[in-house]
């Protein structure tokens, strides 16, 4: 028996914070019930990197095959590994790719699958656990019928737990099969940080008037080295790119720091960013119902806040650093 | 091509959330339901295919009698039949599971299903009934395009996104860009007029396939009441995130 995670790197081959956060959680679970950790991952670079997060055995691909992520084969070889190894939980993060084949690992392991996990499981007759629902706005506690299953993680609920380990280090080999869906091309703005990896993000609203302005967020983003947001009406203004919407229908933000520039807090925006731990809201009019969900608020001018928040951050940086 | 679009019938975003029974259900009482927000999004770019290519539209759903409201209101803005397993859904795998039977007796080339439902948000599904009837599957997908059997479709990656060639029968698991929210119907008088002769299929089910069981709900505890600092004192904000909040 053992649990098994799924260690997602990035296009370097790094492993991504997820990755150490899945491993770390694992760990926890696997010491409590007296088990081991193992991972796989796909052309890691350094792979025994997850030894300092309790893992006991790293099994790592080198196939270029591999290189590119494809739902059937990946789903396919962590199904094998799941097996072979005997395990009876899969950890899995939840980022986009680790979601888009959860619900298929859980049909090919007949594996019960959790999603939105926040909390250590609990074991009675049955695996129990708490996950996030109706937008964060509330919980749920979810048994395991099968004797099998799969967790998705929430971002940063977790965090980082180190615990080194001597891990046995495992180069394997799988037999893929061709892609079905195939590749065409990648579009992918490069050297930014994406807002499902930041750790802070800096979104802007209608309340910045125009694109021309973004400069500001930009550059409060760069202090912070976090990534970039909007709101759906600047999306739909075209003032930024759809990618950047975040909200219900937008993407999803679980970062550690959310700072809402211009950005009144519409219920549908509020549901995308709840799961932040920290909310910070800069804007003019009181009455935004963001100051109801933000943790910290500053109600003024935009246009003369932020460039004095970046020039205060920056001797921050500096004195700190 | 025949299209199969799931429709989620969830409560409106703005809705309270309470929970009954002692904490084991969600309370619907005042509660306005609707079509999950993602599906609808799939909807619409399936009543393009119809419009534009000849294709047919149905739309499926597990739930109880009350959600034929929102059956015909996808049937008022274009689909042609609807589908609704009579079944109280327990968990994702039973409602891929149900889904997935009705699939293989009756052959679609294209099946949408929305990337989450807004109210249990498990994003399950899709990924599930791709494994279920082992067919293609593209998740968070934001463009489709079908020519005879090929099919060119992107989906959403994390800073970017991702073109891919593919054939039908294909899943996908659909959101915003597969149509716009302008692009989104209204039904009109004479679409809800045609709903209410169009057929709409219940089917019966006594199978029990879950995997997963939902225990209790909880509520989190109320949120603080914001910090305020003035617009005067921003190192007292720089202070707060770096030792209070330790987010810098």
């Amino acid at each position: 028996m053992g649990i098994l995670i799924f260690a997602e790197t990035d296009d370097k081959g790094n492993f991504k914070k997820d990755a150490l956060e899945i491993a770390s959680y694992a760990f926890e679970i696997a010491s409590e019930t007296n088990q081991n950790v193992m991972a796989l991952c796909f052309n890691a670079l350094s792979p025994e990197k997850l030894s300092n997060y309790g893992v006991k055995k790293i099994i790592n691909s080198k196939d270029e095959k591999l290189r590119n992520f494809d739902p059937e084969i990946y789903s396919e070889c962590i199904a094998e590994i799941f097996k072979n190894e005997n395990c009876n939980i899969l950890v899995l993060s939840s980022s986009s790719n680790s979601k888009y084949i959860g619900g298929i690992l859980s049909v090919k392991l007949e594996a019960g699958y959790i999603t939105n996990v926040f909390s250590k499981p609990t074991f009675e007759e049955n695996l129990s656990v708490k996950r996030n629902t109706f937008t964060n706005k509330a919980f749920e506690e979810v048994e395991c019928l099968k004797s099998k299953s799969i967790l998705g993680l929430s971002k940063n609920s977790f965090g980082l737990k180190e615990n080194n380990f001597n891990s046995e280090y495992i180069d394997y080999n799988f037999e893929t099969a061709d892609a079905k869906n195939k590749i065409n091309s990648v579009e992918k703005v490069s050297n930014k940080v994406t807002i499902a990896d930041a750790d802070i993000v800096v979104s802007g609203g209608r309340g910045l008037k125009g694109p021309e302005n973004w400069h500001l967020i930009e550059n409060l983003a760069e202090v912070l080295g976090g990534a970039t947001a909007c709101s759906k009406p600047v999306s739909d203004l075209g003032w930024r790119p759809h990618s950047e919407h975040v909200g219900q229908t937008g993407k999803p933000v679980s970062s550690n720091l959310y700072i809402a520039i211009g950005i009144s807090g519409a219920i549908q925006h509020l549901a995308g960013v709840n799961s932040s731990k920290t909310k910070v809201v800069i804007n003019t009019d009181p009455e935004a119902p963001f100051f109801k969900a933000a943790d910290y608020g500053i109600v003024g001018d935009a246009f003369e806040i932020v460039p004095e928040l970046i020039n205060k951050l920056k001797n921050f940086k500096s004195a700190n650093d | 091509m025949k299209i199969l679009v799931c429709i989620s019938h969830v409560p409106d975003t703005t809705s309270k959330i309470n929970f009954t029974e002692n904490n084991s259900k969600f309370d619907k009482t005042g509660v306005q339901f609707v079509i999950n927000p993602n599906d609808e999004f799939g909807l619409t770019r399936a009543i393009w295919f119809k419009e534009k290519n000849n294709a047919t539209v149905d739309v499926i759903n597990v739930g109880l009698q009350d959600t034929e409201s929102t059956l015909r209101k996808a049937l008022a803005i274009g689909a042609d039949k609807a589908i609704r397993i009579d079944h109280d859904p327990k968990d994702a795998y039973s409602v891929s599971k149900y889904i997935s039977n009705y699939i293989s007796e009756n052959s679609y080339d294209l099946i949408i299903a929305g990337r989450e439902s807004i109210d249990y948000n498990g994003g399950m599904v899709p990924g599930m009934i791709s494994a279920l009837t082992k067919i293609n599957f593209i998740d968070k997908c934001i463009e489709l395009n079908i020519s005879g059997n090929s099919v060119e479709a992107s989906r959403e990656i994390e800073g970017g996104k991702e073109n891919i060639s593919t054939s039908l029968p294909l899943i996908i698991g659909g959101q915003k860009g597969l149509v716009e929210e302008k692009d989104l119907r209204i039904p009109n008088m004479r679409g809800i007029m045609m709903a209410r002769k169009k057929e709409l299929l219940v089917i019966e089910t006594n199978e029990n396939y879950c995997m997963t069981k939902s225990k209790k709900f909880e509520k989190p505890q109320p949120k603080n009441e914001v910090t305020l600092v003035s617009s005067n004192e921003i190192e007292k904000l720089i202070d707060l995130l770096h030792n209070e909040a330790k987010a810098i």
